[in-house]
């Protein structure tokens, strides 16, 4: 009889990768119920169109790389990336859009810097920046909730369907940023971008994904640091700005957590282990950089939305971040870092 | 002293200044947004870097070791000076397209690089020949960039060519794709990064299959002898 040898501990370890991104991709379900609701099929078309350039793009590089091709395609992780870009994007983005930002997402955001575990930046973000710059007309602009069957949707994400004049607007917060004369209740009510406290539509998909988040919090697949860090900055710092009710008012609170990505970014895409920092601590500081950072760029920038760019330049600070913020280890002094000014 | 032959394959090729020095990256990524531009300074950094590599291989005998280098600058800045008014006079429209990187030639790590490592040791004839073709070398990568970035971005090719060739030029733009579907993340500045990559990656990638296809014939151990001694089975 071959006993298997297996030094202590000998409890098994639940959170394999494959089991982890199973757990996200599981958590993304009301979001994508939600959007479905809204929006109608397109959201699942282009989940599934994103799904399936993303395992090609992985199984090329795989195989050009010469590495085993089941072992990372099984691990599940590019299908989460490639649905984390899917629900970022417009519902009824073209087939071309979709392909170009999970294209970049895997070849440029994952694979050039080594494949899983190795990226410096979240991969899917990477996706939607690249669009985002390239096409921002085809980005900013949503349809209002409206239900769309699976064969009308199709024609649309293929270009071919007959659409007519207006189809899609300005998202709320691009409404809100171009705003100079209206006071916030003149603007809710001539604009219909507005719902009952974010955007139209995208409040109930902020509160699913908001739900998917508590559900991972609660199976302990990251800390809440993350999270928390950027929702209280994001929180905060609108409501310092916030201005009232005026022609210059910058969106309550409430608004700018239940507008846009705010809750996509801040349970999905901030709590990235891999291009997040490490630390709790460090996780901290980094979630509130987003959100300052997305509030930074959503009131003064050129953008209407900035997570994916907020995201981005966080992932750039981490490193740094991980170094002033190491933990003592047990039986050490804490190591001084930095310079020390005037000595 | 290196032969003609050697020093043009090593300006052209293997010790390109754009893909192998990764010197003058500043103009190198900042003009490369169309072909025309690339065109206008890669030329004027080729006009720039022959003469002043003649001037420093004819003076380089007569000024001090410990002046050498603000002697030198000061040459590399008077011959761009020449080109900046030659620019301004001819193509005036191009010269305030491209701005700031015209006087900034004089900066461009490649013509003092090659004024101190080469023209500084060599005679004149190989001197000013090693400046074109390092120069030759700089603006060829920067017209594939200009161009691939140009393609990629625009959908045109050639676009803007009266700027530097007359206005029987105008007629040479190719439109390989309307023009509102291009990809305008590669005019912007971090396509000039991503295309630099990519082609500094191809260039590796041929090289490595070029050496790979010169190192195949050598000697193979027969499979038998690979080891001396045997204690079990060879797998």
């Amino acid at each position: 009889m071959a006993l298997p040898r297996i030094t202590s501990p000998h409890t098994t370890g639940s959170n394999r990768t494959q089991r982890v991104m199973l757990q996200v991709l599981l958590a993304t379900l009301p979001g994508v119920l939600t959007l479905t609701w809204l929006y109608g099929c397109g959201p699942l078309l282009n989940l599934l169109w994103a799904s399936i350039v993303a395992l090609s793009c992985e199984a090329a590089v795989l195989a050009a790389r010469k590495r085993p091709l089941r072992f990372f395609l099984s691990d599940g992780s590019a299908l989460v990336s490639a649905v984390l870009l899917a629900l970022a994007l417009p519902p009824y983005a073209p087939w071309w859009l979709t392909l170009i930002a999970t294209g970049f997402a895997m070849l440029f955001g994952k694979h050039l810097y080594g494949g899983l575990g190795q990226n410096p930046f979240n991969p899917a973000m990477i996706g939607y920046v690249v669009v985002l710059i390239s096409f921002p007309g085809a980005m900013t602009s949503w349809p209002l909730p409206e239900f769309v069957g699976p064969w009308e949707a199709l024609q649309r994400i293929l270009g071919i369907a007959m659409l007519p004049d207006g189809w899609s607007h300005a998202t709320a917060l691009d409404v809100l940023q171009h705003n100079h004369s209206l006071t916030f209740d003149e603007l809710r009510a001539s604009s219909p971008a507005f719902g009952r406290f974010g955007g139209n539509g995208q409040e109930w998909v902020n509160l699913a994904f908001l739900a998917g988040g508590c559900y991972l919090l609660q199976r302990r697949l990251f800390t809440w640091h993350a999270p928390l860090g950027m929702l209280a900055a994001l929180g905060l710092m609108s409501l310092l700005f916030w201005g009232g009710s005026g022609s210059d008012s910058n969106g309550s609170p409430l608004f700018h957590l239940f507008s846009g990505a705010t809750m996509l970014g801040a349970f999905f895409i901030v709590t990235d282990p891999v291009s997040g920092a490490t630390s709790r601590l460090g996780r901290l500081i980094f979630g509130a950089g987003v959100g300052i950072l997305v509030y930074i760029i959503r009131t003064w920038g050129g953008y209407p939305d900035g997570v994916a760019f907020a995201v981005l330049l966080m992932n750039l600070a981490a490193p740094t971040i991980d170094y002033y913020t190491r933990p003592r280890t047990y039986g050490h002094r804490k190591a001084e870092r930095g310079f020390r000014i005037g000595e | 002293m290196a032969s003609f032959r050697e020093i043009a394959t090593n300006g052209l090729w293997k010790n390109n200044p754009g893909l192998v020095q990764l010197l003058g990256l500043c103009p190198l990524l900042g003009t490369s947004n169309s072909v025309v531009n690339a065109l206008g300074l890669g030329l004027a950094t080729i006009l720039v870097l022959t003469c002043s590599n003649a001037a420093v291989s004819l003076i380089r005998r007569s000024v001090p070791d410990s002046v050498r280098l603000p002697v030198f600058v000061m040459l590399i800045a008077g011959l761009t000076t020449c080109i900046e008014l030659l620019m301004h006079a001819w193509t005036y429209e191009l010269y305030q397209i491209l701005g700031i990187f015209i006087p900034l030639i004089t900066t461009n790590c490649v013509i003092l690089g090659r004024a101190e490592a080469f023209a500084a040791k060599h005679g004149v004839l190989h001197a000013s020949f090693d400046g074109l073709m390092m120069g030759s070398g700089f603006a060829l990568v920067l017209v594939a960039l200009g161009a691939l970035r140009e393609l990629l971005g625009t959908g045109t090719l050639f676009a803007n060519m009266q700027l530097l060739f007359g206005p029987a030029a105008a007629a040479w733009q190719l439109e390989l794709f309307p023009q509102d579907h291009g990809l305008l993340l590669a005019i912007l500045p971090p396509g000039a990064f991503l295309v630099l990559g990519l082609l500094i990656a191809l260039k590796n990638q041929i090289d490595a299959r070029l050496a790979a296809r010169s190192a195949q014939p050598t000697v193979s151990t027969p499979v038998a002898e690979r080891r001396v001694r045997v204690t079990g089975v060879i797998e």
